[in-house]
């Protein structure tokens, strides 16, 4: 029983995918979020318990959407994506082939799916044949922090010149040629980490990983249509952020070793107070941008208020406000009810200045 | 942000109530705005859902798609959306007054002016008004006529709010943030609901306790265009599976206008609590400016004027961005000056001082560099406790008098001793009031409302091989009517 | 294959570029060129290849500082050439320039057209009209936003452009995506649009004749992955020697560091601050003066001469903070600036405050690659930089969460690699005050 397990409690860990495994790099300053990711933690579960559930959610008509376009781009040998991988990857040959790995003959086992993907690409990579060919439902497979995590790209496409790359499908719109810069970064942040697998499939494979391109096919419905089309993501600065948090994930017994021994966060032994205050005993690393992406913002949130945290303000303020951590020294500061330690001396005068302009303008 | 609103943020927190960052209102705010709630559909790229929209706040219009993937029904929602707006926009073409200047031109004496709760209101504004500006009401997709005409309109205001100073098209939660600052972080203020329960929270309430229970989105549904997942999930999808069995729009209509009257009544009291502030001085000129644009865009559709292209060519994206510096420039230096409580962020910058004249000569002249005669240059002694980070050389602006130039001579401790350059008059001494007198405080600002001058760049037509050639011109074609909506 | 020695690098380098111009079937020719390659030589050099062989062309530079600079250096090579100094209304042009004989100023074109060379900055060139010129110079073309290329590229037939795609690009108080990802993009350098939307070659400066030994492996691979750069001289040609030995106190001990390698990280301890941090502030105001006051002398492949206070640069981020360290005391003559001003300047010594000490956040403007460029890769000598401890946690730290453009060339350096590398290479030069 490691640490982690102590930690998570008897709950089975929660399988990791390409989006959780982008999302470390969310926050790598925030020790309790690696915490909970590192033991395999459910935090939508754990913020409910806590009293502060999550307001995430997918609407039922997005996920439909993601799905009809998805198959709309697969349909019929996914001959869309053939036309737009001939003209975006220049794939310059008259037939192109199409494997679907998921049909094993009924099994569709993990291990077993993971198997006939290592072979199939194994054996496209060597030979050379089979240029031209999509495959599709490919199974990876990657170390994360001890565990094995299977991660299912959309396509991995093996074009004429012996390079194979990452097909992307997503269902937010380039009109344009523009789409949402941030839905384009989660979508590069996600297809680094199918890049990454699949290189390293290569590599225990003996194959060169450079073979495996660091130009992902994204394909999105082309302006306000159900039309696809591709553009190509140059992901070598996430595969590089990529490849810092995985190594960072293995440091987590820094964290640990400062933990009290036995300490648990199991939502299902513990009351909420009980897994409050062990929560708490770990530091987090509060900005409002956890409000967007971490399951436990409010709960997180709610500590910073009312610690009176300058976190609760954002990144830009409390850099404003010279790195003062809480909201009353500030203003004690800045009135002179508090006095300044060394440290504090120039933005005590800052500060001073600050509310003296401030009133004297207000007024 | 600045160290400014850092610390009204934290006032905030320490009083429980949001804190004024202006003393007076920015922003131009029409006798009759017309308030805009647009909802889209989770997923897609443009599809409208349903709005709330109307100029009288005890009358609101409430359109609705059904089943939002059908085409027709969309287009059917544009269509009563023009209805509701093209009459709006329109009223204020007839109406206008004659300009002084060297040519004299008539402008509209006002302009339509939509308000929209937040930034992806504006984004949702601009994406249907380029899914709708190709339209054609004949051809092989047609539509009602009116619909490429609120397209063209919605894209025009679109433009206008990428202009900084615009009052056109607003986002609410913009204009609010540019007044008050809240004890909670920017992010969350972009939720109108919680943004406003820290500035005016219900009576009984703080700020806070107001915000927290803003965020309960069955009280407070998002203000849009995002629709809440769980309202998806649980009510509109059922709403419209009942609409497809029965074809009865009943209970698609009721399910989504309780998602937006309550954002419908923010809005208003958003309104009410911006009248009430003081308008700056300068709002009157940039809304002319929104006037000149008005009446040109107006001129431009009755000359039957095409849709505006996708993308800019490389010349028309220069001069945007010139434009864009410049209003930009302008809007910064006009609010800084109307505004002592915003004139407080460059000072804390270092950037403006403000203090008290302890000395003045007014009669030196001086022959100018570059020029062969002598011209009265005074010089003015100010003392400032403001930590001054300019040097020598550097040219400011007055709040006295935006359009005298003036330079920093030296700065000693908390002396500053500037030059007055120009606004003297014509005589060989400078004119009385022209020049600030011992004992007056003065404010200096490395600020400028002028807004520099536009570059010279080269027609559309001679677009240089380093930009890649002049583009093709745009003719309309079928295509772009038939440009799927789906 | 034999190694080619600097200079023979630089030579070969300087002839495929003038050949490629002057002779080659491109419109345009564009040259990557490290800090201190040669950049300005390279624009003289080609300048009297073309008017050696009777062409008429025109100089386009940034700044008057610029233009100043290479008239002076054009007028100086070439005394018997005509340059027309083009500039505003109202402009002193310093004696430096005026002292040439062969060079006359004015502020209408139509006194200068006549001469074989007419040199100005973009800005005044914007408002030449009616004459085109058959060749180009275009200097500091990577710090040179396309609009303003837009509004002259009609004044010639061809051009060189030369810069330097390590240091700042342009940029705008206007925050706005609207050209993203487009080939045109007014916000984008001039380099980047024109070598988008044509085919040009891209030359490349191999040496930098002004960082040392010490400096130029750390720089080549920092800041320009693609394009690697060597120094023009070894270990033993340059040194910098102090006349006294120092007490055992941090600021002297750091200078001693300086002296002996090339580089030292004067470090403060752990603190969250405010920009204008007092004590990093005093710090470098003190590293200054100290390094007068302990009489420096520079020794290079040139000559020697005592490091005098114009050979002295204070480079930090802020405005303010350039403020704040002249406030504190800086001996007169040493050069305090921006990253920004100090673009395209040379030192025997630079002391930097880093950018992201005493931050506990950095925001992309922090990390941006181009600004820690330029300050690390002023110096001939030695670079010394003043930083709190806390900037590897911070960089650990960093959430990765930037937004992406479609359409948009990557840049590299990646502006967190680009820092992690200089600070790795900076910790083995710590010295802890």
């Amino acid at each position: 029983m490691t640490r982690l397990d102590t930690l998570r409690g008897p709950a089975a860990p929660l399988d990791h995918n390409a989006r959780t495994i982008a999302a470390l790099a969310v926050n790598p300053g925030c020790d309790r979020r690696a915490l909970l990711d590192a033991a395999g933690i459910d935090k939508q579960k754990t913020a409910t318990h806590l009293g502060y559930p999550a307001p995430f959610g997918q609407s039922p008509f997005a996920i439909t959407r993601a799905k009809s376009f998805d198959a709309l781009v697969k349909a019929n040998g996914c001959a869309h994506l053939l036309r737009l991988l001939r003209h975006t990857l220049g794939l310059s040959i008259s037939e192109a082939s199409y494997s679907d790995i998921s049909d094993v003959g009924g099994n569709d086992n993990h291990q077993v799916r993971h198997t006939r993907t290592r072979a199939l690409l194994k054996r496209a990579a060597t030979d050379g044949e089979g240029a031209g060919t999509l495959f599709d439902h490919p199974l990876l497979k990657l170390g994360v922090a001890g565990h094995q995590v299977y991660l299912e790209p959309a396509i991995i496409a093996f074009q004429i010149e012996g390079r194979f790359h990452v097909v992307e499908i997503k269902s937010f719109a380039v009109i344009d040629d523009q789409a949402d810069a941030g839905q384009v970064a989660a979508a590069a942040r996600q297809s680094a980490v199918y890049v990454y697998a699949l290189r390293a499939l290569f590599a225990s494979e003996g194959l060169d990983p450079d073979r495996v391109s660091h130009d992902v096919v994204l394909v999105c419905p082309k302006d306000f249509a159900n039309h696809p089309t591709a553009t190509l993501l140059d992901v070598r600065q996430q595969l590089a952020a990529l490849d810092r948090q995985l190594s960072r994930l293995t440091r987590i017994d820094r964290i640990l070793d400062e933990l009290p021994v036995g300490i648990t966060f199991d939502i299902e032994t513990q009351s909420p107070d009980e897994a409050s205050k062990a929560v708490s005993t770990v530091d987090a690393r509060f900005a409002p941008e956890c409000l967007a992406s971490c399951e436990m913002a409010l709960f997180c949130r709610a500590e910073a208020r009312d610690s009176g945290s300058t976190d609760m303000l954002g990144r830009t303020a409390r850099d404003e406000l010279g790195g003062v951590e809480s909201i009353p020294t500030a203003l004690g500061l800045a009135d002179g009810s508090r006095s300044a330690s060394p440290e504090q001396t120039e933005i005590a005068e800052q500060l001073r200045y600050v509310r003296r302009i401030y009133t004297e303008a207000v007024a | 942000m600045s160290v400014i609103s850092a610390y009204a943020r934290a006032l905030a927190v320490q009083t429980g109530r949001a804190q004024p960052v202006a003393t007076v209102r920015h922003v131009h705010l029409s006798a009759t705005p017309m308030v805009f709630i647009p909802l889209k559909l989770a997923g897609e790229a443009a599809a409208p859902l349903a709005a709330l929209v109307g100029t009288d706040p005890a009358n609101p219009r409430l359109l609705v798609v059904p089943q939002p993937r059908n085409r027709d029904l969309r287009f059917a929602f544009m269509a009563e959306l023009a209805d509701v707006m093209l009459p709006y926009v329109e009223s204020f073409a007839g109406v206008t007054e004659t300009v002084e200047a060297k040519t004299p031109y008539e402008r509209s004496s006002d302009a339509p002016q939509l308000l929209v709760p937040n930034r992806g209101g504006i984004a949702f504004t601009k994406l249907l008004g380029r899914s709708t500006r190709f339209r054609r009401a004949d051809g092989p997709y047609p539509v009602h006529p009116s619909v490429p005409v609120l397209g063209q309109w919605l894209t025009f205001l679109a433009e206008r709010a990428e202009y900084a100073g615009s009052s056109a098209l607003v986002a609410m939660t913009e204009v609010l943030a540019l007044h008050w600052a809240t004890g909670q972080s920017p992010m969350e203020d972009a939720n109108l609901a919680t943004q406003l329960a820290w500035i005016a929270p219900p009576a009984g309430q703080n700020g806070p306790e107001a915000a927290l229970a803003a965020e309960d989105p069955l009280t407070s549904p998002p203000a849009g265009p995002e629709t809440h997942p769980d309202f998806d999930g649980q009510v509109l999808d059922h709403a419209i599976r009942a609409y497809e069995t029965s074809n009865s729009p009943a209970q698609v209509r009721e399910a989504l206008r309780t998602q937006l009257e309550p954002t419908w009544t923010l809005m208003w009291q958003a309104v009410r609590l911006l009248r009430e502030l003081p308008e700056a001085a300068t709002v009157d000129a940039r809304w002319a400016k929104d006037r000149d644009q008005f009446t040109r865009e107006t001129a431009r559709l009755a000359d039957g004027g095409f849709p505006r292209g996708r993308i800019d060519g490389a010349v028309s994206a220069a001069i945007r961005l010139a434009d864009l510096e410049s209003a930009l420039q302008t809007y910064e230096a006009q609010r800084a000056f109307d505004d002592p409580l915003v004139m407080t962020e460059h000072r804390v910058a270092g950037k403006a001082f403000s203090g008290e004249v302890v000395a003045v000569d007014a009669t030196r002249r001086i022959v100018p560099p570059g020029k062969t005669r002598a011209a009265p240059r005074p010089l003015v002694t100010i003392r400032t406790s403001d930590p001054v980070r300019l040097s020598p050389g550097k040219r400011l602006s007055s709040s006295r008098n935006r359009k005298q130039k003036t330079e920093i001579v030296s700065i000693a401790r908390d002396l500053v001793v500037i030059q007055i350059n120009d606004q003297m008059g014509r005589g060989s001494t400078p004119a009385p009031g022209s020049v600030p007198e011992v004992g007056e405080i003065v404010c200096y600002a490395e600020l400028d409302p002028s807004g520099g001058q536009r570059p010279r760049l080269p027609s559309g037509e001679d677009t240089p091989w380093t930009h890649g050639g002049p583009p093709a011109p745009y003719v309309p074609t079928d295509e772009d009517a038939q440009e799927a909506w789906s | 294959m034999i190694a080619l020695t600097p200079e023979q690098a630089a030579a070969d380098a300087t002839a495929a570029i003038l050949a490629d111009f002057t002779g080659g079937p491109h419109r345009g020719v564009i040259v990557d060129s490290p800090p201190g390659a040669g950049k300005t030589t390279l624009v003289v050099t080609a300048a009297t290849t073309l008017a050696d062989s009777g062409e008429r062309l025109m100089i386009v530079a940034q700044t008057n500082e610029q233009v100043d600079d290479l008239t002076d250096k054009l007028a100086s090579k070439a005394p018997g050439l005509s340059i027309g100094r083009l500039h505003s209304d109202g402009f002193s042009v310093p004696s430096r320039v005026t002292r040439h004989p062969g060079v006359t100023t004015s502020n209408k074109i139509d006194q200068v057209e006549a001469c074989t060379v007419v040199i100005a900055t973009a800005d005044k060139w914007a408002y030449v009209s009616e004459r085109t010129w058959p060749w180009a110079i275009v200097d500091e073309a990577y710090q040179m936003r396309s609009d303003k290329l837009l509004a002259i590229a009609a004044l010639f037939d061809r051009a060189l452009f030369v810069g330097d795609p390590g240091q700042l690009d342009p940029f705008s108080v206007v925050d706005t995506e609207r050209w993203a990802g487009l080939a045109w993009d007014p916000m984008q350098s001039a380099v980047a649009v024109i070598g988008r939307l044509n085919d040009l070659p891209v030359h490349r400066l191999p040496v930098s004749w002004r960082l040392p030994a010490s400096a130029a492996p750390l720089v080549s691979e920092a800041f320009y992955p693609f394009a690697p750069f060597r120094s023009g001289t070894a270990a033993a040609d340059r040194e910098l020697k102090l006349a006294t030995a120092g007490f055992p106190v941090a600021w002297d001990r750091t200078l001693n560091e300086a002296a002996a390698t090339g580089w030292a990280l004067h470090e403060l301890p752990n603190r969250h601050t405010i920009r204008t941090d007092a004590e990093a502030v005093q710090a470098c105001a003190g590293l200054a003066t100290r390094l007068l006051q302990r009489g420096a002398v520079a020794h290079d492949e040139n000559d020697t001469h005592p490091v005098s206070p114009d050979r002295i640069a204070i480079g930090c981020a802020h405005n303010d903070q350039v403020a704040a360290i002249r406030a504190a005391g800086v001996p007169a003559g040493i050069t305090v600036d921006t990253a920004n001003r100090l673009q395209g300047r040379e030192y025997d010594v630079t002391i930097v405050l880093h950018p992201l000490s005493g931050r506990r956040d950095a925001t992309a403007f922090h990390l941006e690659s181009g600004r820690l460029c330029v300050l690390t890769s002023r110096h001939r000598h030695a670079c010394i930089v003043v930083a709190r401890a806390g900037i590897a946690e911070l960089l650990d730290n960093h959430p990765s969460t930037g937004r992406v453009q479609l359409n948009v060339p990557v840049k590299f350096p990646d502006g967190w690699e680009a820092n992690h590398a200089v600070l790795a290479h900076l910790s083995d030069h710590r010295v802890q005050a």
